[in-house]
């Protein structure tokens, strides 16, 4: 005690010793470790590199395979430990190179060989296998095993993306323990336990996890391949470069890998604030879309109701020349912008700068699908103080389906006690089990189920136990997104210290909304356009006929317009009815910014040659303003950024250094203050017979980069319509039977299924599924859609 | 082949309430699936994951490590020829082979009445009295060919019914926990107090 207080007071000057610190020593050099810490990691942060298979920083130790064995000094003398296992301690003594050591790891590494068939010569693994790698820098180079290896059929499929060649497998559990520990589907384990231990699905139960590929990548031999890249390219032909993935906004980086100019494999990059190195399947094997043969490579112009090729200056002119006649003959009202969400920063910037410059504020980058902007007003959360919230309000999508990584950090933070989560949602999600409290309510009921369960003592107390995130996004495109605003109102009110995290899906909307793109409203632009006030629409990467929820007003609005110009990567069913389509360049052919749904701002990388003539969006908006007499003052995407981040205050803190000296991203600054509460609208009573609608989407869907990915097009589960399976029983009618949906305007004919997942009352529908139609049973301009449903 | 049946569920849920986490009730519900059905099916393994909150793939995983736990149809009755050492030198090899005859049936296969499904066995621990086999698990020792076909026989005809139960069978008398004994699927961190029949003060 004594000598402690001698010490403070000597040591005043001196930096405060941190409790945690441990001082221990590695190959006879001090290191200072954290405690609780592996040894494993502390050695790789020392320099000192301990061979692995099992181990993985993102995954709880399990000391499998053993091959990171090292000497511990201990009472008697040193002692081998597996360093994955073992934490640090104050005055440990590791060595990681002694004979011994070096024995123990051949040892290993000549134990897992004995049945590894060493066909590396046709495994797509070898040259990048930490086997391969492993058994070089730390084997033996020979094997006394002259017995026949074990044999299995290979490879055999697990899952319609994954393929599984169990004679390769050092059964490291790497694959089983994500399955089962990050994401939550454990469909694959180890069976046959003993001598012939294997990893299986179950029989007739596929590993259809929606995070399947992140196997493949931690996979430390070739036993785990993807359909999509399998014998596509050896490692060392692959070229590299980091981006960010833009599939959805959650904003994951990544690496893009091609070989002779075609993009080949996306793998997950450790970011610590976003993805932590996993992908979702939809954003990993994506790429299909951008080498498929329906892109569009050559500007396309109507000509008698058909449309032909034409080269660029023909179709900007012509673009020009629309665009101009319609600022001449209705003012600038009767120009409007839809889209922008789906490509760069700087995309977005100069479309909103061309808009601004033509006068028009018809621009909105959201389809009627997703917030009010003021949305980013509230006091905003990053992801990482949403997962180290101690509680977590969720107010809207089922993150696993529209932003699947978000919804691996918020389960990761559940299941690690670090979050509570209370969740509101007319269907029960991805995270419902992982809730501690799921309140359903009733489409357009989000307001008093909030108000109601939020003033629970159990709730408020929980409430008062530290910071509050509420995660708040769409949940329900049936309904007014002002129920929503109004229940994130109601939070705020209730918990006024919690900071918002918007969760918008479409991979940009948060960078296009802050670089202009939000100044209309896509209802109010639509409803404008079908009451044939709105003269040229320029379709900047959207599709409303298939993206926006109300299929009748989309028609309306698309037909109401003399003159539409589309700027996107497919011809869309919205494309279809322009007199103008131009190709765009795609994820992974252009350079540029992204914000993720934090407002974290990251670069994309180019990898490929654009595919044909297409340009990048901002590049068009660029040409079309010089025709139109108007000087952007850019040259280049570089310039965009400058223009963007000196005059956007969004923009602010961003620049190139900050920028390249975090590869992770650099936030946004927060503009705006919360906006005032809206009152609640009243909602209408449902009639006895009918189900109010819900519906929401899947990651797969029949969206282009899905529906033009041949490994992913096959998994969107197709139309139906989903009923509690006691409303099924009174409904009468057996699952998987036709029925016909009777909404306010007109009625479609859907397939219905039994899901417990949805609450009675209510009819769940995905949105853009092959062969859907729910969009017909919904009118957006109503508070909430109602639906009869009658045996056909 | 077949879920568990209702009385079956009713008993699974018994059983479940015995243990704080349910899927430590897996085992003994794999056990309850063998006894309905003679083996354990794949619809019952998918049913027995339903109960205990656990993917179908994890109830494989622990089933496929016991040996006792049989995935395909078996017989009637399951009989284990010893092939372990000492029942190896007096003879198990030539036992085995008159078995296969006498059944008319590969090690492994199930005679075409489906009532015998032979199969061989590592050491059961008879050594004293080899070469032993068992009948669903009920030892017979030093076993010749004359005995065992008198033993088929015996099976044939209905003879050994009351000692040997049919395949899968664990036990004749079920164990009952009473009520106020049983803990209850709660996890123990979420448990404050000891069970209603622990008085704490007595252990100290």
């Amino acid at each position: 005690m004594t000598t402690t207080e001698t010490n403070v007071t000597s040591d005043e000057n001196q930096p405060p010793v941190d409790p945690n610190a441990v001082t221990m020593s590695i190959n006879g050099r001090s290191v200072v470790a954290r405690k609780g810490e592996l040894i494993i990691a502390a050695a790789d942060r020392s320099g000192d590199y301990i061979p692995r298979f099992c181990y993985h920083p993102r995954m709880s130790p399990v000391g499998m395979c053993r091959q990171c064995l090292v000497e511990v000094e201990g009472p008697r003398g040193p002692m081998m430990v597996v360093s994955c296992m073992t934490p640090v301690a104050d005055g440990q003594v590791v060595r990681t190179d002694t004979p011994q050591v070096k024995r123990a790891h051949e040892g290993i590494l000549e134990l897992l060989l004995t049945n590894h068939p060493l066909d590396c010569p046709v495994c797509d693994k070898g040259g990048e296998c930490p086997l391969q790698d492993q058994a070089f820098s730390h084997g033996p180079g020979e094997s006394r095993f002259v017995e026949e290896k074990r044999h299995y059929e290979k490879p055999i499929p697990i899952s319609d993306i994954v393929l599984l060649d169990r004679e390769r497998c050092i059964l490291c559990d790497r694959c089983t323990r994500f399955a089962d520990e990050v994401a939550g589907d454990a469909l694959i384990h180890f069976t046959s336990r003993g001598n012939n231990t294997q990893v299986l699905t179950f029989p007739d139960e596929p590993f259809s996890s929606y995070f399947s590929g992140n196997t493949v990548q931690i996979c430390p031999v070739g036993a785990l391949t993807a359909k999509p890249y399998r014998f596509k390219a050896r490692p060392w032909d692959l070229e590299k470069v980091e981006s960010t993935c833009t599939t959805c906004s959650v904003g994951c980086r990544i690496t893009v890998e091609s070989s002779r100019d075609q993009l080949l494999r996306y793998q997950g990059v450790d970011s610590d604030p976003v993805n932590w190195s996993w992908l979702c399947d939809k954003g990993r094997f994506n790429f299909e879309a951008v080498a498929s043969d329906a892109r569009l490579d050559q500007p396309l112009i109507k000509r008698d109701g058909k449309f032909v090729e034409t080269d660029w200056s023909t179709a900007l002119r012509a673009t020009a020349e629309l665009v101009s006649s319609a600022l001449r003959d209705g003012g600038a009202g009767s120009v409007a912008i839809l889209g922008g969400a789906r490509g760069t920063n700087e995309d977005a910037y100069a479309w909103s700068r061309l808009a601004r410059a033509l006068g028009t504020s018809n621009v909105d980058a959201q389809l009627g699908d997703g917030l009010p902007s003021v949305v980013y007003a509230y006091p905003q959360a990053t992801i990482d103080e949403a997962a180290n919230a101690s509680t977590v309000i969720l107010l809207g999508p089922d993150l696993k389906e529209e932003l699947p990584v978000l919804h691996l950090r918020l389960r990761d933070a559940s299941e690690k006690k670090r979050s509570k989560i209370v969740e509101f949602g007319s269907k029960e999600s991805g995270l419902t089990r992982y809730a501690w409290k799921h309140t359903g309510h009733e489409p357009g009921q989000q307001v008093s189920a909030v108000r109601s369960t939020l003033t629970e003592t159990a709730v408020v107390s929980q409430l008062g136990k530290g910071s509050v995130v509420v995660v708040v996004g769409r949940g329900n495109l049936a309904e007014s997104p002002e129920f929503t605003m109004s229940a994130l109102a109601a939070v705020m009110e209730l918990v006024p210290n919690a900071k918002v995290l918007p969760v918008l899906r479409r991979g940009n909307v948060r960078g296009a909304l802050s670089a202009g793109l939000g100044s209309g409203s896509a209802v109010e632009i639509l409803e404008r356009a079908a009451a044939g006030k709105i003269n040229c629409l320029v379709l900047v990467g959207s599709d409303p006929l298939a993206d926006f929820p109300d299929a009748d007003l989309a028609r309306r609005a698309l037909t109401g317009v003399p003159n539409i110009v589309s700027l996107d990567t497919f011809m869309t069913t919205s494309s279809s009815q322009a007199q103008i389509v131009l190709p765009a360049a795609a994820f992974g052919e252009k350079d540029g910014t992204t914000t993720n749904l934090e407002g974290r701002v990251s670069q994309l990388s180019r990898k490929v040659t654009t595919r044909g003539t297409s340009r990048p969006d901002w590049m068009v908006a660029v040409e079309l303003a010089d025709l139109l007499d108007i000087d952007l003052g850019v040259g280049s995407v570089h310039d965009v950024f400058e223009q963007m981040v000196s005059t956007q205050s969004a923009f602010r803190p961003i620049d190139r250094t900050a920028l390249k000296a975090s590869p992770d991203g650099v936030l946004l600054a927060h503009v705006g203050s919360a906006p005032i509460a809206s009152p609640v609208p009243d909602v209408p009573e449902r009639a006895g017979f009918s189900y109010r609608l819900v519906v929401s989407r899947k990651l797969y869907d029949a969206g282009h980069n899905v529906a033009n990915s041949p490994s992913l097009a096959s998994l969107a589960p197709g139309a139906a319509i989903y009923l509690h399976p006691l409303d099924l029983d009174r409904l009468g009618a057996p699952a998987g039977s036709n029925v016909k949906a009777i909404g306010a305007r007109t009625s479609v004919v859907m397939r219905v299924e039994a899901d417990a997942s949805v609450h009675r009352g209510t009819a769940w529908v995905p949105f853009n599924q092959p062969g859907g139609k729910v969009g017909e049973l919904i009118d957006a301009s109503a508070l909430v859609n109602d639906v009869r449903l009658e045996n056909i | 082949m077949a879920r568990l049946t209702e009385e079956n569920v009713r008993l699974a849920r018994e059983i479940i309430a015995r243990y704080p986490r349910s899927r430590s009730a897996t085992i003994p519900l794999l056990h309850l699936a063998q006894q309905q059905d003679g083996y354990v099916s794949n619809d019952a393994m998918v049913h027995i994951g339903e109960l205990v909150g656990a993917t179908s793939a994890e109830v494989f995983g622990t089933a496929s490590f016991y040996e006792m736990f049989k995935f395909e149809p078996v017989g009637k009755y399951l009989v284990n020829i010893c092939g372990t050492m000492s029942c190896a030198l007096l003879g198990a090899d030539e036992l085995i082979h008159h078995a296969e005859h006498a059944l008319d049936v590969k090690l492994g296969g199930t005679t075409d009445d489906g009532l015998i499904t032979l199969e061989r066995a590592e050491c059961q621990a008879a050594c004293t009295e080899a070469p032993c086999l068992q009948v669903n698990y009920r030892y017979r020792f030093r076993v010749t060919n004359e005995s065992f076909d008198q033993l088929v026989d015996d099976l044939r005809a209905g003879r050994l019914d009351g000692e040997i139960p049919p395949h899968g069978t664990v036990a004749r008398v079920r164990q009952r926990v009473a009520a106020d004994r049983v803990v209850g699927a709660v996890a123990p961190a979420d448990v404050a107090d000891g069970p209603s029949w622990f008085d704490g003060k007595a252990a100290l």
